[in-house]
This record gives structure tokens, sequence and C-alpha cells, in this order.
């Protein structure tokens, strides 16, 4: 038995693979990966980390992005379920939090802490490449993933893995440099567009967060858009600063 | 990443320097255009420096040569460097072909008689903030190896953080970047940058240069600087911190 709806699971394929036409934006496909899967699995929170060309796991993007899951995603680089599937390209499924500890010794008590039970990674895996890891974590203790659900989160990150790039760039590769690079600075102007509106508006990070996303949807605007204008010309959205 | 910057740096140090490479910031860039050239098995490597606006600031390049290659770029209004700035991503090209002919059709020409094969261009960047472009050329096709552009990466970098701190910071001894602390960090050192830049009403580059140049006279990490910055322990004046 599966948890996962097919019907949604359709849906997800055609989103997922309405990427392989036309330009799209790195980021926002990423974060729609995130949500969708989140609400697929009914997972607490899913989480997407690329290898940048240094060889490095990188956060990317995530169903949900508070300070808390941030630096869960962050401390990934160096130890963690996300790095074990993504130097053994094989997933790493229902790993028990409370009997990781000397598995990860600085992943495990955080995530815990932070109120988890389990969690899972799946390697985003293009032909004999390893190229990020998709972390998902569950919410009630015990396995939160059925077996028959793994191959479906699976396929699910190879396609997106697929998605990630053009006929050329499989063939070479500069285009996921460049889209990816591009990718990396757009998260930074999100984190430098978070503390100036958090030092604008007297309020915290995740708030500032959410006062930018809501602008950003209000006004259909990219997130990214809006993050680049509030740092580089705050004068043309004097609202969010002073409303 | 500590290590590949740091062993970057001591590869410009025990580079010696062009006849005209000045002293400074410019010498340093210089010397790491010099550095990369051989490093990453290219023919030239230019940096430009640009201002916001994409007005052409100082530039250096490995020789004589690659530095016409770069000013041609401003000449003719086209070019990777303009790309690369204006897209705040890498252009990278590993042959001169329609590709490029159609993105730059009178810079390509322009560089293929001059022996030019393919070309690779990097913005310096933080984020929002832009301050130039890395430029590679190289007289054979092909892209770069997995290994040159990941060094390539740390060339770049380097570059910002030099600039950054608007002196020359040679030497394996040297501390670490702040481009280079734990990861863990790096959401809060961003968040502290666009906190600094509200505090102090300047635009966001002056903002970083704040931060490190604070971190460093404070002998303390840049990490350990924007968490409290953060936690609103630390507050920059328009006179101190």
């Amino acid at each position: 038995m599966t948890t996962v709806s097919a019907q949604r699971l359709v849906r997800v394929f055609v989103e997922v693979a309405d990427t392989l036409v036309d330009e799209f934006d790195l980021i926002d496909f990423l974060h729609m990966l995130t949500a969708r899967t989140a609400t697929l699995v009914d997972a607490a929170a899913v989480g997407l980390l690329l290898a940048d060309q240094r060889g490095q796991l990188e956060f990317l993007a995530a169903s949900d992005e508070t300070t808390k899951l941030l630096e869960l995603f962050q401390v990934q680089t160096s130890e963690g379920p996300c790095l074990d599937a993504f130097h053994t390209a094989t997933p790493v499924v229902n790993a028990d939090l409370a009997d990781a500890a000397s598995r990860w010794p600085r992943f495990a008590p955080r995530a815990t802490a932070a109120g988890f039970h389990s969690v899972h990674a799946f390697p985003l895996r293009l032909r004999s490449q390893v190229i990020g890891a998709l972390n998902v974590f569950g919410r009630e203790p015990g396995p939160s993933l059925a077996a028959a659900d793994v191959p479906i989160v699976q396929a699910l990150a190879d396609v997106a893995a697929i998605g990630l790039l053009q006929e050329r760039a499989i063939r070479r590769g500069e285009l996921l440099t460049e889209q990816l690079q591009g990718a990396l600075n757009s998260r930074i102007i999100i984190e430098q567009a978070k503390g100036a509106i958090a030092q604008a508006r007297g309020v915290n990070v995740d708030e500032a967060f959410t006062l930018i996303r809501t602008y950003a949807r209000a006004h259909s605007r990219r997130l990214s858009d809006i993050a680049h204008t509030i740092v580089t010309e705050p004068a043309q959205i004097p609202e969010l600063f002073n409303p | 990443m500590d290590d590949h910057a740091a062993r970057i740096k001591a590869l410009i140090a025990h580079q010696p320097a062009g006849p005209d490479a000045g002293t400074g910031t410019a010498g340093f860039l210089q010397r790491l255009c010099a550095a990369a050239t051989r490093t990453l098995g290219v023919s030239g490597v230019g940096v430009t420096l640009m201002a916001e606006d994409g007005v052409r600031g100082l530039a250096t390049a490995s020789d004589p040569a690659t530095e016409r290659l770069e000013e041609v770029q401003f000449v003719l209004g086209e070019g990777p460097c303009i790309d690369a700035f204006e897209a705040r991503r890498p252009v990278l090209m590993p042959d001169l072909t329609d590709r490029a002919l159609s993105r730059w059709p009178v810079y390509t020409p322009t560089i293929h008689d001059s022996g030019v094969r393919a070309v690779f261009a990097f913005p310096l960047q933080v984020g929002a903030s832009r301050l130039g472009v890395l430029d590679l050329f190289r007289t054979t096709p092909g892209p770069l190896t997995a290994a040159q552009l990941a060094q390539a990466l740390v060339f770049a970098d380097v570059a910002v953080g030099t600039l950054l701190d608007g002196q020359e910071r040679a030497g394996p001894g040297a501390a670490a970047d702040g481009l280079d602390e734990a990861m863990d960090s790096r959401a809060e050192l961003f968040q502290a940058q666009g906190m600094v830049m509200v505090q102090l009403g300047v635009p966001l580059a002056e903002a970083l240069a704040r931060l490190r140049a604070y971190a460093y006279a404070e002998s303390l990490p840049l990490a350990e600087v924007a968490r409290d910055v953060v936690a609103r322990q630390l507050r920059f004046d328009r006179d101190h911190a």
C-alpha cells in the first residue's frame, strides 16, 4: 500500500516535466518540487541540496525555510543523511534519529531537538553522476515512509535531476553550472534581503521572509526579483521598508 | 574550502608580478590573473571591475594581449564580462560556435582573429553585491574540466575577498576569508550583510566590507560577528560598530 495518491503524483510529474521546455527559474522549480513532495508523502519538511562544482552539497530550497530548518539543512554539508545518500548514490530511508547520534553526531541531536523523529534522503542521480540529495523529514515516530513509496520518491528525485538539465548540458554541463551558480547567488540575495527587511521593520529574519514572500505573491513577482530589488534599489519598494 | 582558498592564495603570493602590475589591490589582481593562467591551463586571464551600472573600472590581466581582449568588450558593448555581470551567473563558452556568434556578433570574430577559441567568465559577486568579472581565454576549444572549474570559482572567491578588504591578503597563514566560513553560519552571514546595509544606509558592498573589517580588527571569526549582528547584540552605526 502506498500513501501517495496516484492523481497527485501524476500532477507532480507533469509539473516537473514542464521544466524541460523553455527557460525556467531554478529556485522556483526547487521550491515547487520540495513543496509537492512534502504534500505527497505527508512529510513535516522537505529540502533539496545540490552539489556545487567544488563538490560541496549546498542547500538551495525547502518546503519550509524557517531558521531552525535552515540550520538542519546547512549542517548536512558536512554530515548527515543527505551526504550519505549523495556519496553512496542510494537512498537513506527511515533512519531513526534517536539511534543516529553516533552516525551523525552534529545532525542527529539538532534534528531531534527540532522535533523530528525520522529522516530520509534520496540521491538525485543522472546516469553515473549524483548531483544532489532530496531530504525528507517525517512527522510521526517510527518509520514514516511506506516501502512502496520509496521507489516513487526516488523516481521523483531522478526526474528532477533530468529536469535540471537541457540537452546540451547533459553532454557538457555548462548550462547546469551557469544555472547552479545563478541559483546559489539568488539564494544569497534572499538571505541578504531577509536581513535588510528584518532591520528595517524591527522583526526577526523568519518574519522578514514572510513579509517578502507575501509581497512577492501579492504583486505576482518572483521571490528572487523582489529580494534583488530590496538590496539594490530599496527606494523602489518603500512599502516593504516602511509601511 | 579553507584549504582550496589558502592554496590559491599561496600560488598568488609566489607569483612574480608582471612589469606594469602596480601595487596594492591592482598588483594583487594582476598576480592573481597570472597565477590563474598557469593553474587553469588557459592562455590568458583578465579581471575587470565594474560599477553597479556596468561602467568599467579597474582592469588587470595576465598579459597585455589579454588586457586588450578585456578592453575591447567595453568598446564594442558586448562580451562575456558584460553578460556574466548582467546575468549574475557565469558565461561558459567552450568553443566559439553559432551560440557565441549570435550572442556577440562583433566580439566573437574579433577574439577569434586573436586566436581565442574558448572563453569562460565568472562574475565576482556576493549575492546582490556585484564587483566585476573574472575572464578566462583559451586558444584551444573544449570545456573546463571539473577540477579547473572548481579552481576558477575559488580564484573568483579570492578575488572578491581581496576586493572587499581593499588590500592584499597574501600568504597561506592569513585568516580564512569570510566566504570560506563554516557552512553552518552562511545564512547568518548574508542576513547580517543586509542588516548592516540598512543600519549604515550604505550600498551592500560597503556593508560587506565593514563587516569583514570589523572581524579582522577584532580578530573574530566573521561567522561570530554575523551571529551577533543577527542576534541584535552588535550594531553598526555610522561612526563605529
